[in-house]
């Protein structure tokens, strides 16, 4: 089949499945956005800037585990994307993303428009590619959507100049990929899982440390088996959060800089961790010489790149960790008592008593904590949470009643402000049945407020939850605790109002300052069932508790904090 | 805790496309790895080139160098182990005002000869170990070299 490289890139994306596609025109992507006006197999979706299409894309692909899909233009339009690369890249979300490029016979010119796309998204994509002959474009599409999915997933980029678009040659997609030098481990290591399965079955205080790399593989299912099985208690990482269900007995709690007391100090006293799809993030591991000094380590990661990164594994298992998993539970079953860890289980009980995750009711302001609270219990398992990032993020992952893996939308290596809104819209194309939140803060919800009018236009009725403090919170609280109060730049006092922004839009906006209101406000939203912003106002000085000090031990947790 | 830093080489064999050099080269700055020589060529009648790199760092980071460059999709095989023949190049330009012969006779003893000769100038090169030809580098000071260039590192592995 001859056709031109706009019609390629069409042919591709239906071959692939591609059902939405986030994107925003330009000059040198128009050819491929005249082939998007010809076709009905998928929908492209206009958001209102390239930042949130690539945030909208991750948000889908995380919620769905298929390949999310954007399309920007060259110069600007691919800059602006490049955020949600570097998210993608960080949180192992896979993507596509197609930019224009100026024509090939002024590349290297300075023309209108150009700026080098693949010098900028090299150290922030899994791989990316500069077409250079519409005769390759099959080949490099299909690569493209293969090496983001493999392996450790991540975003690729496609950067084709207009001319390429337009040059004709032959289509043929049916060749399967075959590349030479990429060809991702995904079965463990039988004698190393024979060995780490003995550790278990002769540790007294073993330690699931559950990762993201759990949700990427579709393993949450056999990580609850496993656990159940063998009754080792868990701690999750921010990513790793609705992998065993918020009531699960074993499940301790998050561990690191916000994780719970008991989830940090289970971690300071193991005897042996069992990291699965994690990867010892200076968020989790604080001080790294003191991190789970009394425990050997077993580590199960598919990158390994992840292993012996910075905590020396004593079983490392590079592999799939739900092929391991696989591997692991026959052997467990036969090895592992389950009645063995019962002191374990009491010393976790007491780490849970003494200090359990909470927070105090007082005065007559809402406390951020509650919202996300009462969030849960009025929609629970039907709701999927995103959020931005900041105080409002913290207290999401810490206090909401999590039932299952891909509820939980987060941005969590880059902590991209911004990303919740346009993530929380790619999460309700992904799950149209389940109401679709973004918790999120008075500072981040403004830097994708333009998302407004791509929810509404296309029916993406996404509730955005604002726990307005009337501060850029987080950095306010480190000003608190590590700059003697001097709130640098950080007061936001000066605001919209968010209730006639969502209305000048086309949704709904509630201003909430109790319980009752609330509550009235979730229902009408959920039951009009359109986009929403519920601005709810908050206790302005509200701190996230427990933390651990960037650097400090993780058993050094600073629990409460007192006015000096 | 400090880890002892040591110099090692390292050979990467890459698919010869473009941009692979940017790939490597971007990876050690953008990880802060250290970069003290790099060469890179086809490998003749192959779709692949052989890029040595010689750093320095600790075990625990030549480790990390090593897996991160696995993961670029371009890069084949990586040897990092002792078991390398290195070689090194030079090129020295001497004034003609030094003598010849002695020249002669101190590149000769490290697989040298002189390449060029014009009525100012003259060019000698050398081939060695790279720790020899540092040693010769300190020899040849004394003839008052204008100009000196090194190859950077290039190694097989045995």
């Amino acid at each position: 089949m001859q056709i031109s490289g706009a019609q390629m890139v069409i042919e591709a994306l239906i071959a692939e499945e591609v059902e939405v596609v986030f994107g925003y025109p330009g000059g040198a992507i128009m050819n491929v956005y005249d082939e998007i006006y010809k076709q009905r197999s998928f929908q492209h979706v206009l958001t209102r800037h390239e930042q949130a299409a690539v945030h909208a894309a991750e948000g889908y692909a995380k919620a769905t585990g298929k390949v999310g899909v954007a399309m920007i233009t060259s110069g600007p339009g691919f800059t602006n994307g490049v955020t949600g690369l570097a998210d993608a890249y960080m949180d192992s979300i896979p993507l596509v993303v197609i930019s224009g490029q100026v024509p090939m016979s002024l590349i290297g010119t300075d023309a209108f428009q150009e700026i080098d796309a693949v010098g900028i998204s090299r150290p922030c994509t899994k791989h990316n590619y500069l077409v250079t002959d519409a005769a390759d474009l099959p080949r490099i599409l299909k690569e493209a959507f293969y090496i983001a999915r493999t392996g450790r997933p991540g975003p690729v980029h496609v950067d084709i100049p207009k001319d390429v678009t337009a040059q004709i040659a032959k289509f043929d997609y049916s060749k399967e990929v075959d590349l030479e030098t990429y060809k991702p481990n995904t079965k463990g290591n039988s004698r190393q899982i024979k060995k780490a399965i003995e550790a278990i079955a002769s540790a007294k205080r073993p330690l699931l440390y559950l990762g993201g790399g759990i949700i990427n593989a579709n393993a949450a299912e056999l990580v609850r088996e496993f656990s159940t099985m063998t009754q080792i208690p868990a701690v999750e990482t921010f990513m790793a959060r609705g992998t065993l269900r918020f009531d699960d007995p074993l499940l301790i709690s998050m561990l690191g800089m916000h994780g719970s007391y008991a989830a940090n100090m289970a971690m300071s006293e193991t005897d042996l961790v069992i990291g699965l799809g994690a990867r010892f993030d200076d968020r989790v591991t604080g001080k790294l010489s003191e991190f789970a000094k009394n425990a050997q380590i077993i580590h199960v990661d598919i990158d390994p790149a992840s292993i012996s990164k910075l905590v020396n594994a004593h079983f490392p298992i590079v592999g799939d960790v739900k092929n391991v998993l696989e591997q692991m539970i026959p052997l467990a079953k036969e090895q592992v008592d389950p009645k063995r860890y019962e002191a374990w289980h009491n010393t976790i009980a007491n780490f849970n008593k003494l200090h359990p995750l909470s927070y105090k009711e007082e005065g007559d302001r809402l406390k951020p904590q509650w919202v996300v609270e009462r969030i849960g219990q009025l929609l629970g398992d039907g709701a999927n949470i995103s959020t931005d990032v900041g105080q409002h993020q913290m207290w999401s992952a810490q206090f909401y009643p999590f039932t299952r893996p891909r509820q939980w939308i987060s941005s969590g290596g880059l902590g991209t402000m911004g990303f919740g809104f346009p993530a929380a819209m790619g999460v309700k194309r992904a799950d149209m049945d389940r109401v679709s939140i973004n918790i999120t803060g008075d500072g981040s919800i403004l830097m994708n407020i333009q998302e407004l009018m791509t929810a509404v236009e296309y029916k993406l009725p996404v509730i955005n939850v604002i726990l307005n403090n009337n501060f850029l919170g987080m950095v306010r609280q480190w000003q608190t605790l590590f700059y003697d109060k001097r709130h640098s730049s950080t007061d936001l006092s000066m605001q919209p109002d968010f209730v006639k922004l969502a209305e000048a839009f086309g949704g709904v906006g509630y201003r909430v300052t109790t319980k009752e209101e609330f509550d009235a406000a979730l229902k009408d939203a959920v039951e009009k069932n359109v986009v929403a912003i519920i601005d709810v106002v908050v206790n302005r000085f509200e701190n996230v508790l427990p933390m651990v000090p960037a650097g400090g031990s993780l058993f050094n947790m600073m629990l409460e904090y007192k006015e000096k | 805790m400090m880890e002892q830093t040591e110099r090692r080489v390292i050979s990467v064999i890459v698919m010869n496309e473009a941009s692979v050099l940017s790939r490597i080269a971007g990876l050690f700055s953008g990880r802060g790895y250290n970069i003290e020589s790099l060469t890179v060529a086809p490998i003749p009648e192959s779709k692949y080139s052989r890029i040595t790199i010689v750093t320095a760092g600790s075990v625990r980071v030549v480790e990390q160098i090593t897996k991160q460059l696995h993961k670029l999709i371009p890069v084949l095989k990586v040897y990092e182990h002792a078991d390398l023949v290195e070689t090194e190049m030079a090129m020295v330009k001497i004034p003609m005002s030094e003598s010849l012969g002695d020249i002669e006779a101190l590149t000769h003893a490290y697989n040298g000869r002189i390449v060029d000769v014009g009525s100012d100038t003259m060019i000698v090169m050398v081939a060695d170990e790279p720790l020899r030809v540092s040693h010769f580098l300190d020899a040849i000071k004394r003839f008052h070299p204008k100009e000196i260039v090194r190859s950077g590192s290039v190694a097989l592995e045995r």
